[in-house]
């Protein structure tokens, strides 16, 4: 059967359709999906091209069942994923929460859209608090904020990569703006550019017959005793903090000499970065950090730009969910903190400008 | 039907089983492990059970097993046979696994005749956390959170699960309920059920009346008063959807 992708190919394309092309890539074999706005365009893309390269779809009653059935395809060994955004994305935290137990490596992309509840179908980056930490568990995930179609692409194939890799469910947390707009980026077969894609492994269903050939395959989240579940859940936690460091991703730029540091991420990073090379230009000395994991968040790289410089401005469309992740990326360092939240509404460079300028330099820069 | 030795897709190692004295399940599985035996499907099968006293199955065959969350065994199941249609999936809960929290996947897998078999193990209350009222519990009958009886004003009649599901599924459904006082019955079920599934044909459910001792509270001949009379006079054992291809006569 024909590749999806041959060779490097410049397109110009919406963000879902992305997240369809960035799947084929990474060669998913299947997703299952449930209709919520603003993701649609995913499931509709995919199932138009499922069937050429010999890919499945199920389309399931609800969220919970996308989920739970996405988990079923990682147990029988295939690459599955779903695709997901707010009140979907409160639902998935019931089977999220069982692949972080069971090690299931799970693929889901969630384009945030407003909340709480309903609200829109529009954008935001409301649900960082529950990609990050959502469910009864201890966040043993990869979250990957994205800020543009290219990364988009990139970071799905990581995302299948890392969650097979490291047996941790892996989520690309996009927003309404990135699912919705076009721009241009570069497709490419990741074998091609020499990435290794890491090979699924079959959990249940494995040659042989059980009891003679082999011992069942007996897979559990349920515990008796206290002591059970923490001999379970330790070493997963020890593990989880080890690869950290081999996980976290940022993005940086002129912090060396910065006064100041205006950390987000997501596509709010674009408008920070435009007000960025504004501001440079009038000679006030700004900085950028954007995480581009929130799980696990780059707790070391924000820390050591920190100490040289402690004056930061958060700015996010949600209201301190970054920035929840950032003081206690922070804890006991002396930070000067200012922010600028916009829960569910889009942030410009300019609303970032006028905000700088508005303050007073002590204000801002503390010394 | 052999009565002694236990069923070859039976782990001996994890037996004696740990369901309650008198409960319905070990029957049950016995059955469907004696239909996974005829069928010499073992090496083909995966077993998922639900929450609640089904849970207590996740390591009870020499099969591939999974126990998933309460209610989700369903869509866990066809996640797997979408993505690996060799696999036999058998997804094993109990009435308020299948009738209330998983409802919409019970229906749902249905109604797109998804190629599993649903084994539902009734019996009239959710056992693993002390014994309350299920879809199933039967006008008057008391439990934890109907201490006065089952008003059926207030709460509902009892769910009609199999009634439910054959009409909601297509041809090619195998739809049963069976009782664990007739096994001969309900292993013939379940190897109808399976060979439903294993053909491709279409979505197996087979409800099961179980005793549970524990929490009706009964000693061994009011529980089996209690199945053989107030259980059956409401639920009516038989086939209620049977494929062109599995008609007999």
């Amino acid at each position: 059967m024909e590749k999806p992708i041959q060779e490097e190919k410049r397109v110009f394309m919406t963000g879902n359709e992305v997240v369809a092309w960035g799947a084929l890539a990474a060669q998913a074999d299947i997703m299952y999906g449930y209709p919520i706005t603003p993701q649609n365009e995913i499931m509709h893309y995919w199932t138009r091209l499922a069937p050429k390269y010999g890919k499945s779809f199920l389309q399931t009653e609800d969220e919970l069942s996308a989920g739970f059935a996405t988990i079923g395809g990682v147990l029988a060994g295939k690459r599955s994923f779903s695709a997901t955004a707010g009140p979907g994305n409160t639902l998935f935290q019931e089977p999220i929460s069982m692949a972080e137990m069971m090690r299931i490596p799970m693929v889901v992309a969630i384009q945030q859209r407003g909340g709480p509840s309903t609200a829109t179908v529009i954008y935001s980056q409301q649900e960082v608090n529950m990609t990050t930490y959502g469910g009864n568990g201890e966040g043993l995930r990869i979250v990957y904020s994205t800020a543009t179609h290219q990364e988009l692409f990139d970071y799905m194939i990581k995302a299948f990569n890392n969650a097979w890799k490291y047996r941790f469910p892996a989520f690309i947390l996009g927003d309404g703006y990135q699912a919705k707009m076009r721009e241009p980026l570069i497709m490419y077969n990741p074998e091609e550019k020499g990435i290794e894609m890491v090979k699924p492994d079959v959990s249940l269903g494995k040659e042989g017959v059980p009891g003679k050939d082999r011992d069942p395959v007996y897979l559990r989240n349920a515990y008796s005793m206290e002591e059970e579940l923490f001999e379970v859940l330790m070493p997963m936690i020890e593990e989880y903090n080890k690869v950290s460091p081999e996980i976290e991703e940022h993005f940086s730029l002129s912090c060396e000499d910065a006064d100041l540091i205006i950390v987000s991420h997501g596509i709010v990073s674009r408008a920070a970065m435009a007000a960025e090379e504004e501001l440079r230009k009038e000679g006030i000395k700004v900085g950028l950090f954007r995480p581009i994991t929130l799980r696990p968040f780059p707790e070391g790289a924000i820390r050591e730009i920190c100490k040289s410089t402690p004056n930061i401005l958060i700015v996010e469309s949600a209201n301190g969910q970054l920035a929840r992740l950032v003081k206690e990326a922070l804890f006991g360092l002396p930070i000067n903190m200012q922010a600028i939240f916009k829960p569910g509404v889009g942030i410009t460079s300019e609303e970032i400008i006028k905000f700088i300028k508005s303050k007073k330099t002590e204000e801002i820069i503390a010394k | 039907m052999s009565t002694t030795a236990m069923p070859k897709s039976w782990n001996i190692n994890t037996k004696p089983h740990k369901f309650c004295p008198g409960c319905g399940h070990g029957h049950i599985l016995r059955a469907l492990g004696e239909a996974i035996d005829d069928m010499d499907i073992q090496d083909r099968t995966v077993f998922g059970c639900d929450i609640g006293c089904s849970l207590l199955a996740w390591d009870f065959f020499n099969i591939d097993s999974i126990q998933t969350h309460h209610g989700r065994t369903t869509p866990v199941m066809v996640g797997i046979v979408r993505a690996n249609p060799s696999l036999i999936g058998i997804a094993y809960m109990g009435d308020g696994g299948g009738y209330a929290i998983g409802a919409q996947h019970l229906v749902n897998s249905a109604n797109r005749n998804d190629k599993i078999l649903v084994v539902l193990v009734n019996n009239t209350n959710y056992g693993m956390t002390g014994g309350q009222m299920a879809p199933t519990t039967l006008p008057g009958q008391v439990t934890e959170t109907t201490p006065y009886g089952r008003d059926a004003l207030e709460t509902g009649t009892p769910t009609q699960g199999p009634e439910l599901v054959a009409a909601i599924t297509g041809e090619n459904a195998y739809v049963a309920r069976g009782t664990v006082s007739n096994l001969r019955q309900l292993k013939k079920y379940f190897k109808k059920a399976l060979e439903n599934v294993q053909e491709g044909n279409g979505f197996s459910f087979v409800e099961v009346l179980a005793t549970c001792p524990t929490n009706w509270r009964t000693n061994a001949k009011d529980t089996w008063k209690f199945l053989e009379e107030n259980m059956a006079s409401y639920f009516k054992v038989g086939e209620y959807k049977v494929p062109p291809t599995k008609r007999e006569g």
